[in-house]
């Protein structure tokens, strides 16, 4: 388990995905994911051990690394990634879920699926609308919550972004106040620096995904909206869906019917 | 064999699992494979090069290591996850025994081997009741085993070599520390959801047996 089974599980979903969420992703893995394993993992790989303090009192080092670095940067991406990764699990359950059911009408036989095997069910790619709309808003809503609270959290535990050269400790058991030195300082600023550019980056598509969906909905609404007010003398909204549905089940029962029989 | 063993063992798990089973597989992988291969288990790689005591004495540090770390957070984690998904097995073995019995008879004597009723119930219920018991067994260990989920900074040892009681610390135990109450939340989490998968699955078959029961006695 590593994270190209999460490559595995995410790349599912980019079926469904808008062109941004595509976009999203590709980021993700190529811009987050990808240089967090070949390239930041190596550079703080030896920082407890490259970590230098001014001193021979044993312990000192330790307790002043603890000190300055209650969760390692490279452990904050990593719980980053995999918590803003997560909520597109839910759009991938409620895709398989929806496959699921359609599986289940055609095995029972049922008049009402379009599909001529099983198949076209599993390579369908469904649109976002309805409950799927739902979804998907709500992934993107809780994706923006996620970086949004990591970036803040890792801007309010290391006073910034920048990673300073030099840090001086009087923590116990260090005899008076020591200096400690930290390994590749700058090294570490630009990956830093490079790492919340992409997070903001990943913000700006989120929050612009966010805007589509809307504007689609809200066009999709009044368009309906100004459909059913050109025919004022028809039944309630429902009745009409009712008849589209009927029609849509007496056609595609009839090309269901010929598939079967042929 | 790797973790990823694990992993297609449970993917093989999900078709035979109902929703709730299905979100527990992805609360395992998500929040408790992944976080532990990604970031725990480098976190307590050097954990005894970095454990260091204010003592020049030759085995005072391994002994006083191996005194206060007598299973390591990190191997007790990982048997908790190899434990916590081996019950599942139990459903997998038995659908492969339902297959194995139809092709013998060749005949279908189930209308689908993988739906949960029956026998299959039974040992689904059961998997779950192991599931949870394992959960809280392990959380129970680490409990009593490290006195609570806190890591210390510094812990005094005065255990032969040591000359006498002696100041040890231990490395990123404020790190260490966050990782075993993210590990303790996500066991919480799994517990509940399969007290709830388990309330679901009585109460759903209950009600089942109760309109069997009435529709015979109407009948």
């Amino acid at each position: 388990m590593d994270w190209g089974a999460l490559h595995t599980i995410l790349g599912g979903v980019n079926k469904h995905s808008t062109s941004i969420g595509k976009i999203w992703l590709t980021v993700l893995f190529i811009f987050r994911i990808m240089i967090l394993v070949v390239a930041a993992e190596r550079v703080w790989g030896d920082e407890q051990h490259d970590f230098v303090c001014n001193t021979l009192q044993p312990g000192c080092r330790n307790v002043c690394y603890d000190h300055f670095f209650p969760i390692s940067h490279i452990r904050l991406w990593a719980l980053q990634l995999i918590f803003v990764s997560t909520p597109a699990l839910l759009v991938a359950m409620h895709v398989a879920y929806r496959r699921h059911e359609k599986k289940r009408q055609f095995r029972k036989g049922d008049q009402k699926c379009e599909f001529k095997d099983i198949e076209e069910i599993r390579k369908q790619r469904f649109r976002i609308e309805g409950s799927l709309w739902w979804t998907y808003t709500s992934s993107i809503f809780f994706r923006l919550i996620f970086e949004a609270v990591f970036m803040y959290a890792f801007y309010f535990m290391y006073d910034g972004f920048r990673m300073p050269r030099l840090m001086k400790c009087n923590a116990w058991p260090c005899p008076n106040t020591v200096d400690c030195f930290v390994s590749r300082p700058t090294e570490k600023t630009v990956f830093t620096i490079f790492m919340i550019a992409v997070s903001s980056i990943c913000i700006l598509l989120n929050v612009a995904e966010l805007c589509y969906l809307l504007t689609k909905f809200f066009l999709r609404r009044s368009k309906k909206a100004g459909n059913s007010k050109q025919q004022p003398n028809h039944e309630n909204k429902e009745e009409t869906k009712q008849n589209e549905m009927n029609e849509l089940i007496s056609d595609s029962c009839q090309n269901t019917v010929i598939g079967f029989s042929s | 064999m790797s973790w990823a063993f694990l992993r297609d063992l449970l993917s093989g798990v999900n078709k035979y699992s109902t929703g709730i089973g299905r979100i527990w597989i992805a609360v395992v992988f998500m929040f408790r494979l992944l976080v532990y291969v990604a970031a725990a288990e480098n976190i307590w790689k050097h954990e005894h090069d970095e454990f260091e005591c204010n003592i020049k004495q030759p085995g005072c540090e391994n002994v006083c290591f191996d005194h206060f770390f007598p299973v390591s957070h990190i191997r007790l984690w990982a048997l908790q996850l190899i434990m916590v998904s081996t019950p599942s097995l139990l459903v997998v073995f038995h659908v492969a025994y339902r297959e194995n019995r139809e092709k013998h008879h060749n005949q279908k004597l189930y209308k689908n081997p993988g739906k949960i009723d029956g026998g299959l119930l039974c040992t689904y219920l059961i998997s779950l009741i192991l599931k949870t018991g394992l959960e809280i067994v392990f959380l129970v260990l680490f409990y009593k085993l490290y006195n609570g989920f806190k890591i210390p900074r510094l812990v005094k040892c005065d255990i032969k070599p040591c000359p006498n009681i002696v100041d040890c610390y231990i490395s990123k135990p404020t790190e260490k520390m966050i990782f075993l109450y993210f590990l303790v939340a996500t066991s919480c989490l799994c517990i509940i959801l399969n007290l709830s998968e388990l309330s679901y699955l009585i109460f759903k078959y209950s009600i089942k047996c109760y309109l069997k029961r009435h529709v015979k006695k109407q009948q």
